[in-house]
């Protein structure tokens, strides 16, 4: 890590870092999956550790779920190797495989109750009759469906539903769990109450869980770590803090949150800090350690996140650890929260801030020259995406896979 | 509504407006109708009541054969129902014959329909002459089907008996059977044997403990129609049966010099068992739902 984000090394008590010493649970060598021609998933790489929420995170046909299915055992790679606890399942069938799935559809059994559900895969295994009982009695509690052995799918709640599929899973107590889009069915309030719910259940079983979404914040209020994946190859892998703030593909910057990106070229490296001079002529310092290539000449965008800018109207001092930038307010958005500005560049430009609500008399109105300023370490640079928008992959709406 | 909870959001009713009490125009539509429904009934049901009485009808002088003049009413049939020469045999037959008929059809009828709803044509080579195959088995008339087995029988000099008339019934039975568990299987979430599969159950586990009870109204409905389809054939019968006649078989020939009275008596007590099934299955599937 560089760039000095002192915040990320405190906060996010670095799962990354004590992550790795951890056992591999599940590995991912090089594989590759194409399906009547379309590259599915593109020579993935991804080591899972014991203990740890990872998150695969992109959007509609970015081969998340396939991984997941691979892990699975429903789908075979076409190039490369599965590991479960360091041994070669690539082509082992799924019911041999020590991983439970959580499918989007749940897929509970209509014609069982959910005690039944829950007790079968234990029963698939000569579990003794006053161990199911306990054993998912037990489970139950733990979703918080007790007494509800005895009713059909068909009688409960979306909520509920998830809950006994998730109970079914976890009740074998499987290496890894695996959990696809899980919340794609339910409303935003139950899915913000399950979020905090899940990540409760992932603390108390501690079991390894591997999560698929294409719903960034999902991703990021549960996970430990998380990739971002586009096209069948991940784009960033890291702990959600360390991806928000720091992106290395301008893909990655626009998924996840949001970011403003300036095109520019870097025009001069000082010790540790580059000069990145705009298309338009103005210039911005980032830190070189930021740069996906420390030469002058280098095609780059420079991009802040909206809540990192303040505004202002005096320019920082020549010299100082801040960027500022000047420009016009266009829209000024109250949100409750905080105020939403959209703020044009003189080339044109839109650069969004958000600044929080909390009592500062005079809030910039629509026309007025502003300057932006926001601190070089909270500058980030990526390297401009080869083909054009981003726009229709940048959804990320309820459309399922 | 004062306490908005979980609770109430699930299984409360929010307030429905009273709508004003305007007067109602007369629909004759409903009363048209029903009527019209119970006169289709009663349409069905005439021929059955029919037989029904005159299986109370006595005969005429003696004679046990069926007089179709009410002569007066007897329940002598019923207790000599077993006096009829060769009827109640061809009775036991034909039940023999429909109960292996669809054991046989409906395992490979069901079979055949799984393997058509889970192969696309690409895995399935000529997935699509089957299913025209299978239609044109049930569309064809009977009569060329019963005369074609005949002489594949007498060609390849099998004699005609009980196995050919097996042979026959399945091949009739197993397009209706395929043809129904299909209907049924089209729906079928493939995600629920991958969750058996992921919890590990086995291909056979997983067929024994999720498939085969999803599907098993399919199978179920599929058994009941080859049951139906075979117990009452004639066409096909008459052609393969050779010596040993099936019930219906019998019966024809039996027309030409009069039928026995007890026939009736079994028409009515196979109509009363059918009922009660049909009545049972109902009562069943109300308490399952």
């Amino acid at each position: 890590m560089t760039g000095g984000t002192g915040t990320v090394d405190e906060a996010s008590a670095t799962p990354e870092a004590s992550a790795t010493s951890r056992p591999v649970v599940a590995r991912f060598d090089h594989v590759s999956m194409v399906f009547e021609g379309n590259t599915a998933v593109d020579d993935l790489s991804l080591d899972i550790y014991e203990g740890e929420f990872f998150s695969l995170l992109g959007p509609s046909g970015c081969g998340k779920t396939t991984s997941l299915r691979m892990l699975g055992g429903f789908e075979e790679p076409t190039r490369g190797r599965i590991f479960l606890a360091g041994k070669d399942v690539t082509f082992q069938a799924p019911y041999t495989r020590d991983v439970n799935t959580v499918f989007q559809s749940y897929a509970l059994f209509p014609h069982l109750d959910v005690f039944e559900n829950v007790a079968f895969g234990l029963r698939r295994r000569r579990t003794s009759k006053a161990d199911v009982k306990r054993r998912v009695g037990e489970i139950l509690e733990i979703v918080d469906l007790p007494n509800f052995e005895r009713r059909r799918p068909n009688q409960l709640s979306g909520g509920q539903q998830q809950r006994v599929a998730l109970a079914r899973a976890l009740v074998n107590e499987p290496s890894l769990l695996l959990l696809d889009e899980p919340m794609s069915a339910l409303d935003a309030k139950l899915r913000r109450q399950m979020q905090v719910e899940l990540k409760r259940i992932q603390t108390r079983v501690g079991i390894t869980f591997l999560y698929v979404t294409h719903d960034q914040e999902e991703a990021m209020t549960m996970s430990d770590r998380l990739a971002v994946m586009r096209h069948g190859r991940i784009e960033g892998i890291g702990s959600p803090q360390e991806i928000y703030d720091s992106p290395t593909t301008e893909f990655v910057a626009t998924f996840l949150g949001a970011s403003n990106l300036l095109a520019g070229n870097v025009t001069g490296v000082e010790g540790s800090i580059a000069t990145v001079t705009l298309t338009h002529g103005w210039s911005v310092r980032v830190g070189v350690g930021r740069l996906p290539e420390a030469r002058v000449g280098t095609p780059v965008k420079v991009g802040v996140r909206p809540e990192k800018i303040s505004l202002g109207t005096g320019a920082a001092a020549p010299g100082s650890d801040h960027n500022s930038l000047r420009g016009r307010v266009k829209v000024s958005t109250f949100t409750g929260v905080g105020n939403q500005y959209l703020v044009e560049m003189p080339w044109g430009t839109d650069v969004t801030v958000y600044a929080q609500n909390i009592g500062e008399a005079t809030a910039p109105r629509s026309g007025e020259e502003v300057v932006l300023t926001w601190p070089i370490e909270h500058t980030f640079a990526v390297r401009p995406m080869a083909s054009g928008s981003t726009e229709d992959e940048t959804n990320t709406g309820d459309n399922d896979e | 509504m004062s306490v908005v909870s979980d609770a109430a959001t699930v299984g409360g009713r929010p307030h429905e407006p009273v709508a004003p009490a305007t007067k109602r125009p007369h629909h004759w539509g409903r009363i048209a109708l029903p009527a019209y429904s119970w006169l289709v009934i009663a349409y069905l049901v005439f021929p059955i009541v029919v037989m029904f009485v005159y299986s109370f009808n006595k005969s005429v002088g003696g004679v046990p054969q069926v007089s179709f003049s009410w002569n007066g009413f007897t329940t002598l049939w019923y207790r000599t129902w077993n006096d009829a020469p060769g009827l109640t045999s061809a009775f036991w037959l034909s039940i023999r014959l429909a109960l292996i008929a669809t054991a046989i059809s409906t395992v490979l009828g069901t079979l055949l329909a799984m393997a058509l709803v889970r192969y696309r044509p690409r895995q399935f080579h000529g997935k699509g002459v089957i299913e025209q195959i299978l239609f044109v088995n049930i569309a064809a008339p009977e009569i060329v089907m019963g005369a074609s087995l005949l002489g594949l029988f007498v060609t390849f000099n099998i004699g005609r008996g009980f196995i050919t008339l097996v042979l026959a019934h399945v091949m009739f039975c197993i397009a209706y059977v395929a043809v129904t568990v299909r209907a049924r299987l089209t729906g079928f979430d493939r995600s629920l044997e991958e969750a058996s599969y992921d919890l590990g159950a086995g291909p056979f586990t997983t067929f024994r403990r999720v498939t085969l009870p999803m599907i098993m109204p399919g199978v179920l409905a599929g058994a009941l129609m080859a049951f139906a389809l075979s117990i009452d054939d004639f066409v096909t019968s008459n052609f393969v049966s050779g010596t040993s006649s099936p019930f219906p078989v019998l019966i024809y020939a039996s027309t030409r010099v009069g039928i026995p009275p007890q026939v009736f008596v079994f028409g009515s007590v196979i109509f009363a068992v059918g009922i009660a099934l049909a009545l049972s299955s109902l009562a069943i599937g109300r308490k399952r739902i």
